[in-house]
């Protein structure tokens, strides 16, 4: 019975508090209104008497002083002034902190506030308080500010509790004789010692006169100012009351599942118009929808629930900052979820903070810069096509751009050499990143680089998005979007592997679909797929095999690609087929599917059939940790769009009309660098790259540095170490079929080929490497390693022996079978051969073969090249004898493979003989 | 129904507490669970797979509007998989708030025991059955391994 009494006393005080704090800061604006005073005074009033009541001694007394000051401000006994406010908002946390301990212990914590009362009995005998207590107005033990950790872990007055209707809840003034129920409450805690059964009758019957009920019971008293208690009671309750949020949330599930059950009736009576059911599956369609809007409703509060702890923020904010701040807040009454609103109000505040402490500038700067001097932050939330939109703005000093940019490039997140080329805006995204802050000095408030990527991910996590614009010396807004409500949602259905998935449509950019004849606009840059749209590179990931099925899709087939936003970037998924949109009832995911981080929730369609919820940016992380671990590197540059041996190459311009190409499997990264950052060391050109020193070629046949700005660049790099092609203009990645035509004698060119009806020369990226470094590729091999290499294409040829030979290889190239038999004949006199699988299958295994049954040299490894790289082929040179099957052009494989392979055989022989 | 063999001859009421469970066969053997455990017994339903799951979790299905788990007691038992043609049953249960389904090859009937016959599970009991075995009842001739909800869910 008695947790009965003191479960509703924290309830009604939360609530009673939380407008507290409102509605004393608007009296400190305007001293004069007396309303707000007398509001004030009951809301303190009520929570001492109900403290007498249940034995409360320690709130007793902290707000008995409290109403003791503010009592003798409504006599104007004494001054309606800002310190003796301060106070009595100190005695507020103090009782804050009360309630706390007694929410989370059952007891009233043994803190007393002697000093506090102290302050608070001087200033209500009209003297001033001593200096030490006033500075603790807004001390760190106290202060909103420094403890917020702790206030937001306090469980808001809505956390358990929802009120139906907030207008209702408004104070208004009612006279009410106070001190006679001052009386009567203390009598009645007289009588609760003795009878308790008693007591709870009179609890009912004083508390609603503006007690135990506080605001609600005061709303009514307008209608009925001398009314007497029952009536009150009687005429709140009509209009209003109090549900648990659980009974809420389960009617919201049932609903959820009215709702699928009306659309599996609907598919199933679609097309039968005829039919008897027609018209009341109509009427059952109406009503349900009435009633999910209904239900929906009954959670929805007004966002200003997140706001009113705002206003007393920024007050304090302003003592501590020296500013003079007005907080201006408009579509407060603006309704939404109350899971979307509780999840919202952290970075809410955060925000406010964050444009009080930083945004604004200091007074004397505002009046230098001709700014009014008293700084505005503006709240505004509003509708928006199913969203919620909330703006905060400051009229402050905006980003520094510099800055931030600076800091980006300290904390290493953007090369300088970039940092020309971005914009305004792209710079102002950094402060997004974690760990971000460019406060000079760290201060109670803010500066300590957690914060805005806090806020996003807050806002993400529910399906938001938030925008920064920021001008400076104009000010800053931030612009959040925020879905109505997580329950129901709008989701895309796709398909892949013959099954269907959802795709939340909020984090759908387009839908793209690219023609079977067109699937060339789907490019390899390294082991990954992109895909070209509009001038921007999307990396691709195929649905199917994130989640390891078969894809259903063949090489005929258009392919439906659907382009995400994951938080800054931006990705293709590429589905088997795209369906409908549809309005889905999110279900949790089950307990046993948890661990899965690709799904976000399941739900019911329509016709009957469960389906999973995809999380795009589960999908995402995946895919990056994937490109970071490289273990499927092979396999995935087998499916290099390789089809019938072709290779896709670079093409482009070197200057002097001249068009020349490069295997992009060969490449590493394109990049632009302004000729400002190129310097010139002994060596020749440099230029700084990710903190080294990227050594530049010009690939000009004349030799002559061409003159572009930004200066085009095509790194090379084998992992340890890069080099940089400087070229006029990048053209095109095209599909072709590689074939030398003609042999150059020119050095750095191993031929020309035709590539789009052109002729074009294609560069032998290794003599630029060693051009580079001479020692480049001598620091893997301490071997000099007998190599021989059958290949009928004398272009492989030459490629494999400069390569090999670069590597200190004693190469043996030889362009037929016929040839190498002959020259195998002689016992141990290669370490390895190199065997092209693309020419002719049968007489590369006649070849082994017939090594296998040679005496000598039947453990001669060999190693396989093919042009396309697939499980089939890996069989067949696998069942061929093979030791391993690698990509054509991938040097840097074969170099490391035949490295370790000649190694191993090396130590075996040693350890044998 | 089966009576409960007790050779106990215990008198004090708590021996003498009868428990109920539902019987079903998977691949020829008798297991049960707590009958206060079971929601309810299907004929197969539509499973919805869900991709990437652990090999025991043949997917989900719609339960009037409910998302039911559902585990196929023959992989999770480590037992032959079952004929794709031959029939299976559905044992709903209810576990902390969700609903998951066991998959069984047929549904028997409703078993009380004396509390008493249920002995522990022997050390000798092969890992995988020991892990998700709560106790063993002996009927005439044949053992009934009451399963332990936790465990053969995959839950702990």
């Amino acid at each position: 019975m008695e947790d009965d009494i003191i479960q509703g006393f924290l309830e009604e005080s939360w609530e009673n508090l939380a407008q507290l704090d409102t509605d004393i800061v608007a009296f400190e604006k305007n001293t004069e209104d007396d309303e707000l005073l007398a509001s004030v005074f009951r809301t303190i009033h009520t929570i001492k008497g109900t403290c007498g009541f249940i034995g409360l001694a320690r709130i007793g007394a902290v707000s008995h002083a409290a109403e003791n000051v503010l009592g003798k401000m409504r006599d104007r006994s004494i001054a309606r002034e800002s310190d003796a406010i301060s106070h009595v908002l100190e005695a507020v946390d103090a009782i804050k902190e009360l309630l706390q301990g007694i929410e989370s212990t059952g007891e009233e914590p043994a803190i007393e506030h002697p000093e506090l009362i102290e302050a608070l009995e001087c200033i209500a005998e009209g003297k001033s308080p001593s200096a030490d207590s006033s500075a603790s107005a807004v001390s760190a033990e106290t202060s909103p500010l420094a403890a917020t950790p702790e206030i937001e872990a306090k469980p808001s007055d809505g956390s358990s509790v929802v009120d139906i209707d907030a207008n209702l809840l408004q104070n208004e003034s009612g006279d009410i004789d106070f001190d006679a129920l001052d009386q009567a409450i203390n009598e009645a805690a007289a009588r609760h010692r003795a009878k308790v059964q008693q007591e709870q009758k009179t609890i009912k019957k004083a508390a609603p006169a503006g007690e135990a009920n506080g605001a609600p019971a005061e709303a009514a008293g307008t209608q009925n100012p001398t009314g007497g208690a029952e009536s009150e009671k009687k005429s709140v309750s009509d209009l209003s009351i109090r549900v648990n949020v659980g009974v809420l949330d389960r009617l919201m599930n049932l609903v959820g599942e009215l709702v699928l059950a009306r659309n599996q009736l609907m598919q199933l009576a679609r097309g039968d118009e005829e039919s008897k059911y027609a018209a009341p599956l109509t009427h059952l369609n109406r009503v349900t929808t009435d009633l999910q809007e209904g239900v929906m409703k009954t959670r929805m509060q007004p966002i200003g629930h997140a706001w009113n702890k705002l206003p007393r923020l920024v007050r304090d904010l302003s003592k501590v900052t020296g500013k003079d701040i007005d907080l201006e807040m408009t579509g407060a009454d603006t309704e939404l979820d109350r899971t979307v609103l509780d999840a919202i109000k952290d970075p809410l505040t955060h925000m406010v903070r964050n444009s009080a402490d930083h945004g604004l500038e200091p007074t004397a700067e505002r009046v230098a810069a001709g700014k009014p001097e008293k700084g505005t932050i503006r709240l505004n939330a509003y509708h928006e096509g199913g969203h919620v939109i909330i703006c905060i703005e400051d009229d402050g000093g905006g980003i520094n751009t510099e800055r931030v940019l600076q800091k980006a490039i300290t904390q290493g997140l953007v090369n300088e050499s970039d940092a020309d080329s971005l914009s305004e805006y792209e710079i102002h995204q950094y402060i997004f990143r974690a760990g971000f802050s460019t406060a000079e000095q760290v201060s109670s408030v803010s500066g300590r680089g957690v914060g805005m990527d806090v806020v996003r991910t807050e806002i993400e996590r529910i399906g938001g998005t938030v925008d920064l614009l920021s001008q400076r010396g104009r000010g800053t807004t931030v612009r959040i979007k925020i879905p109505l409500t997580l329950a129901i949602i709008s989701a895309l259905v796709v398909e892949s592997g013959g099954q269907s998935f959802a795709i939340p449509q909020l984090g759908i950019v387009e839908l793209v679909r690219v023609q079977a004849e067109e699937r060339h606009r789907i490019e390899r840059v390294h082991d990954k797929q992109v895909f070209r749209l509009r001038n921007r590179l999307l990396p691709l990931v195929h649905l199917s095999e994130t989640l390891q099925v078969e894809s259903g899709l063949t090489d005929e087939s258009d392919i439906n690609i659907v382009i995400v936003q994951v938080g800054e970037e931006q990705m293709g998924l590429i589905v088997d087929r795209v369906f409908d949109t549809e309005e889905i009832v999110v279900k949790p995911v089950g307990r046993l599917l948890k661990d899965i981080s690709i799904y976000q929730g399941t739900t019911i369609l329509g016709d009957g059939r469960v389906i999973m919820i995809l999380d795009v940016s589960g999908i995402a992380a995946e895919f990056g940790s994937l490109s970071t671990s490289g273990g499927e590197h092979d396999q995935a540059d087998g499916e290099r769009g390789a089809e019938d041996g072709q290779t896709s190459l670079l093409v482009f311009d070197a200057g002097d009309q001249t068009t020349m190409a490069v295997p992009l499997s060969l490449v590493s990264r394109l990049e632009e660098f302004p000729q400002k950052d190129i310097e010139f060391s002994s060596n020749g050109p440099v230029v700084q790259y990710r903190g080294h020193l990227l050594p530049l070629q010009s690939v000009s046949p004349s030799g002559a540095t061409s003159q572009r700005d930004p200066q085009p660049i095509i790194v090379f790099s084998d992992g340890r170490q890069s080099m940089g092609l400087m070229v006029d203009a990048i053209q095109d990645v095209v599909q072709e079929h590689l074939s030398i035509q003609v042999q150059s004698q020119r050095t750095g060119v191993l031929g020309t080929a035709v590539i789009n009806g052109k002729a074009t020369e294609v560069i032998d990226t290794q003599h630029y490497m060693i051009r580079t470094d001479p020692q480049w590729f001598r620091k893997s091999h301490a071997q000099n390693y007998r190599v021989m290499v059958v290949n009928e294409s004398p272009f492989f040829r030459q490629l494999l022996t400069t390569s090999l030979q670069s590597q200190q290889c004693l190469v043996t190239a030889v362009d037929s079978t016929e040839d190498a038999l002959s020259a195998l004949e002689k016992p141990n006199a290669y370490d390895a051969l190199i065997l092209d699988f693309d020419q002719v299958e049968t007489t590369a295994q006649d070849l082994i073969d017939w090594i296998r049954q040679q005496k000598n040299i039947a453990d001669l490894p060999v190693i396989g090249l093919a042009s396309h790289l697939d499980s089939e082929m890996q069989q067949v040179a696998q069942q061929a004898g093979c030791a391993l099957l690698l990509e054509k052009l991938d040097m840097g494989s074969l170099n490391n493979e035949l490295d370790r392979i000649c190694r191993s055989r090396t130590k075996k022989r040693g350890v044998s003989a | 129904m089966i009576a409960g063999m007790t050779g106990s001859k215990k008198t004090n009421a708590a021996a003498l507490e009868k428990r109920q469970f539902v019987s079903f066969w998977v691949d020829g053997q008798l297991l049960g669970v707590p009958v206060n455990a079971v929601q309810e017994v299907l004929t197969a339903q539509h499973i919805a797979r869900v991709p990437r799951t652990r090999r025991e979790i043949a997917g989900l299905l719609n339960l009037r509007g409910q998302i039911v788990t559902a585990v196929d007691l023959r992989k999770s038992l480590g037992l032959p998989d079952r004929d794709s043609d031959k029939p299976y049953m559905n044992v709903v249960l209810r576990y902390q708030g969700d609903s998951y389904s066991l998959l069984v090859d047929e549904v028997g009937d409703v078993i009380e025991v004396d509390s008493a016959s249920i002995v522990a599970v022997p050390r000798t009991l092969d890992q995988r059955w020991k892990k998700v075995t709560s106790g063993i009842i002996r009927l005439e001739g044949r053992l009934f391994i009451i399963l332990e909800v936790t465990t053969v869910l995959g839950l702990h």
